[in-house]
């Protein structure tokens, strides 16, 4: 296929738009000097992964992913920039002063995997099927071939619980030790 | 829609959250970044199983996965965030050097 | 040893020959006992009643029952058997082995060495009682014991020279057993040194005859001989003349004969059992053992021998008139008649020579004993302080006379019979002269030991002390060698062979007849008329001068020729001889060591030394402080330095760490993705 033939079809106009939001979006995360427009450009990245997630036809992880992280993960966030009393204000401060090195180290990492990516499938196409993968499927997915790892996931959900609880936990002082005992 | 623009996006994403994680200062940004990273993870996943078209869609249970867990790692790594600005009073990521020589 | 079987029947041997069965077999611990003795003695000997006297006998008792068996054996069946193991070998053919034989002469020398020596042990046993340092003697005189048997029963020069060198020391330390008295540590370096002197001789001879025929072993040897082979034949006068060198030295045979006297400082049963019946005998045993070699030489050469004899023979047993020390005039008398028995084999009388050692080592160390028992009695060694001894020690008294007889050769001792043996042997091969010279030692032997009885027990006693007779323990030794004294000699009468025991000759083994020994068919009356006269004439001439009484010893002892008393008293100047040689040569030669020793070897290893230690130095500063430690401290400055870089990474930064983590992963993806 050639570029021409790419531009043509509509979706992969949509395709650009949203890769471009996506894109903005990430960069700013990194590079954003606010801490809560950083979490926010998150939330921005993570709805256009969601979007292109519905055009590759996986409705089920795209509002998945919409729940779970952005409703769960990025709230996680904001509460803990809340709580670490971080200066929700323009913090100079936010970037370490060596940027080459990690900027250089980034580069080669996105050429390493652009390269291998494009070497390896060339220009191959996804087929856009108009049915979208059935919950059924990856409800059977889970429960059937993945059944493993999913009871394994729920322990791993449990541990993350106590051991977030454990650990975020204020240690009593001596006096409220002793009451806790006589008691 | 090729496959390789889906990749291509992730890489870019992948490379962004690397970026992150080795400049930012405070800590929730870096595990801000390490979220940015998982997700390039997660495009990628999806876009192979919309290629391979497995009946069981392996991609998107591994991209499920991914989500989950990373979920969890969230939850703790903010605990111990948490924990640390108790005890210094800041979450600046360079002040947490004392296993130095 | 089936070879010297057959040499024996090739030279006519008219009796077959056994191999003395269990005993013969066994012979060995013959050898062995006295040693193992030794090291018992050393051990408990101090504890005993006796002093490890009894562990001594009791190890001679068993010997001698093994020697008298297989003497029996051998005088009614006859036994050759040679037993030897080999221990080393040089190339293909030479072997040094060590064993023990069992012939007729070896069979002979143990029941002699056994038997003289129990009856020496037992009376020493007496004598010694309350002296010094008893375990040492009998353990001394157990190590000799053993050492002569393992000499009398080697089967090859190696084991005797082994065996010879073994009494050699034991000599020694006997000899000076009283070592307190530094002129008896003197007395035992002058025996060691004179038989040592002799021994390179010994040594030499050995050694040219193994490295040119390839073989040490007797038989072997004999059989060579036998055949006239014609490697033996080009060195066997030179070999024959080194081993009569070493001979000469045990032997006592002269010039060598100087330490004999000298030895008597040593207690008297030593004196009885060494130097008198067996340590002495030992170079006429060798020349028995290599007889054969001796045969096929020349004339000239044997004769020289038998003229060593000769002038022994005469000149030193003249010296015997003159001695005042009772020990002294047996010493000589010894040496006498050592001169007999050389001179009788190298004139090729091999049954008359041992036939004479035979009788000598029983009448000799009855003599010995018997002066022992006196010197015991008076306290003193010397006959001036003597006299009368007969009305109290009237078994001393009458075994020496036996003795005395035995020695002077009267009809019928033994002493008779082997002494007329030699002169029928001289005359025979045609040494007139030296036949002569023979009856005038007759002569003289029995004038000297007509002196010795006479000063010694006849005359009144004039001393201070209370002389009586020795306790039992040491008079039934001396009756016990007294018998033998008698009778021996009728074992060996010219032509007389007795039923079941056979002869002496019979029992030597083989019929020498063809080896050049001459055997009298009969008896020589007009010979044995000759030394018979003689020695009575010696007896009762030595009898008139000094048999009656005198007021004092010393008048009783005035007689002296004139110009030939001086002489003798001398010991014909050889002892200022030997000093005068020794000390012109040995002054200068010591020096010149000396000044060897001090610039030249002292100064080669000091230079060593030097240069080690400054090797040392330049090692220890360059090498080892500088290489080997920079290496070390070099090493360690490396890993010190590396580790201050390297650790520099341990930055706590939990960002580097994970650049480090991004750039390695990269890193390897690349790696697998592109190359691999």
């Amino acid at each position: 296929m050639s570029l021409v033939d790419w531009v043509s079809e509509p979706v992969n106009w949509v395709f650009s738009a949203i890769a471009l939001a996506v894109l903005f979006s990430g960069f700013r995360v990194v590079t954003s000097q606010n801490l809560v427009h950083a979490a926010l450009f998150l939330v921005g990245t993570l709805g256009g992964t969601a979007a292109l997630f519905l055009m590759l036809s996986a409705e089920f992880v795209a509002w998945v992913l919409v729940l779970v992280y952005i409703g769960a993960v990025v709230v996680l966030f904001l509460f803990g920039i809340m709580i670490t009393r971080a200066p929700t204000g323009l913090d100079v401060g936010l970037d370490a002063d060596e940027r080459l090195v990690p900027a250089i180290l980034s580069a080669a990492v996105f050429v390493m995997l652009a390269w291998a990516s494009v070497d390896a499938f060339g220009l191959r196409e996804i087929a856009t099927t108009g049915t979208a993968t059935s919950t059924e499927v990856i409800g059977e997915s889970l429960l059937g071939r993945f059944v493993v790892p999913f009871e394994v996931v729920s322990f791993v959900l449990l541990a993350a619980l106590i051991g977030g609880i454990t650990i975020a936990r204020r240690d009593l002082t001596p006096v409220e030790e002793q009451e806790r005992l006589s008691v | 829609m090729l496959l390789n623009q889906f990749l291509i996006l992730a890489a870019a994403l992948f490379a962004f959250g690397v970026y992150g994680l080795l400049v930012r200062r405070n800590i929730v940004l870096i595990l801000l970044s390490v979220e940015l990273m998982l997700n390039a993870v997660n495009i990628n996943l999806v876009a192979f199983e919309s290629v391979l078209a497995t009946s069981q869609a392996v991609g998107q249970v591994f991209a499920i996965f991914v989500i989950t867990v990373a979920a969890a790692e969230v939850g703790i790594g903010l605990a111990i965030v948490l924990l640390i600005f108790r005890n210094r009073k800041s979450a600046n990521v360079d002040e947490l050097s004392l296993m130095r020589w | 040893m089936f070879d010297l079987l057959i040499l024996a029947q090739e030279h006519g041997a008219e009796r077959s020959f056994g191999d003395g069965g269990f005993f013969g077999d066994t012979a060995w611990i013959m050898l062995v006992l006295p040693f193992v003795a030794f090291l018992l003695i050393m051990a408990f000997g101090k504890r005993m009643r006796h002093q490890g006297g009894e562990i001594a006998v009791a190890a001679l008792a068993v010997n001698t029952v093994w020697a008298t068996i297989l003497f029996v054996a051998n005088m009614t069946g006859g036994v050759l058997a040679s037993h030897t193991f080999e221990i080393a070998r040089i190339g293909s053919d030479l072997v040094f082995e060590l064993g023990w034989i069992v012939d007729g002469l070896s069979i002979l020398m143990y029941f002699l060495v056994s038997l003289v020596g129990l009856v020496v042990f037992v009376y020493a046993i007496g004598y010694m009682h309350g002296d010094r340092r008893v375990p040492w003697f009998f353990a001394a005189f157990s190590l000799f014991a053993g050492a002569m048997l393992v000499l009398v029963g080697a089967p090859n020069l190696v084991q005797m020279i082994i065996g010879w060198e073994g009494v050699g020391l034991a000599s020694y330390f006997l000899i000076g057993f009283y070592w307190e008295d530094l002129e008896n540590v003197r007395a035992g370096n002058k025996a060691f040194m004179t038989n040592k002197v002799a021994d390179v001789g010994l040594v030499l001879g050995a050694v040219i005859l193994g490295v040119t025929v390839g073989t040490f072993d007797f038989t072997e040897l004999s059989r060579l001989a036998a055949d006239h082979s014609e490697e033996l034949g080009a060195v066997a006068l030179v070999a024959a003349l080194l081993l009569f060198f070493g001979a000469m030295g045990k032997s006592a045979q002269f010039p060598f004969h100087i330490w004999l006297p000298d030895a008597m400082a040593g207690p008297t049963p030593v004196s009885s059992l060494m130097h008198a019946a067996t340590m002495v005998t030992a170079g006429v045993y060798l020349m028995a053992r290599v007889f054969p070699l001796f045969e096929n030489l020349a004339t000239g050469a044997r004769g020289l021998m038998v003229v060593i004899g000769a002038v022994t023979l005469l000149g030193i047993g003249l010296l015997a008139v003159v001695q005042d020390d009772i020990k002294r005039v047996l010493a000589y008398s010894t040496v006498s008649q050592l001169g007999y028995m050389m001179a009788a084999m190298a004139a090729g009388g091999y049954t008359a020579g041992l036939f004479h050692l035979f009788t000598h080592a029983f009448f000799k160390a009855l003599l010995f004993l018997g002066a022992g028992s006196v010197i015991h009695a008076v306290h003193s060694n010397n006959m001036s302080d003597m006299g009368g001894l007969r009305k109290d020690m009237p078994t001393t008294y009458w075994t020496f006379i036996v003795g005395s007889l035995a020695l002077a050769g009267i009809f019928p001792f033994a002493g008779f019979w082997s002494k007329d043996e030699i002169l029928a042997t001289l005359g025979f091969e045609g040494y007139i002269a030296v036949m002569w010279v023979a009856v005038a030692g007759a002569f003289v032997t029995a004038f000297y030991m007509a002196r010795c009885v006479a000063l010694t027990f006849h005359g009144t006693y004039k001393g201070p002390a209370h002389p009586h007779e020795s306790p039992r323990i040491m008079t039934a030794p001396l009756i016990a060698l007294a018998i033998p004294s008698a009778i021996v000699g009728l074992l060996n009468i010219p032509g007389v062979s007795w039923p079941v025991i056979g002869n002496f000759t019979d029992w030597l083994g083989v019929r020498v007849v063809a080896m050049g020994d001459h055997h009298a068919e009969g008896i020589d009356f007009a010979l044995a008329a000759i030394g018979l006269t003689a020695a009575v004439a010696g007896g009762l001439i030595g009898w008139a001068i000094y048999g009656r009484d005198r007021d004092t010893q010393a008048q009783r002892d005035r007689f002296q020729i004139p110009v030939l008393y001086p002489l003798l008293h001398r010991k014909y100047f050889m002892d200022h001889v030997a000093l005068g040689v020794v000390g012109a040569t040995a002054g200068p030669l010591a020096r010149f060591v000396d000044w060897t020793n001090t610039y030249l070897i002292d100064g080669v290893i000091n230079a060593v030394g030097g240069l080690t230690k400054g090797l040392g130095g330049l090692v220890y500063n360059g090498v080892d402080q500088i290489g080997v430690d920079g290496i070390f401290n070099g090493i360690s400055a490396a890993a010190d330095g590396a580790g201050s870089v390297v650790r520099r990474l341990q930055t706590g930064k939990v960002q580097q760490y994970a650049a480090g983590f991004v750039a390695g992963a990269l890193i390897l993806v690349i790696v697998f993705v592109f190359f691999v």
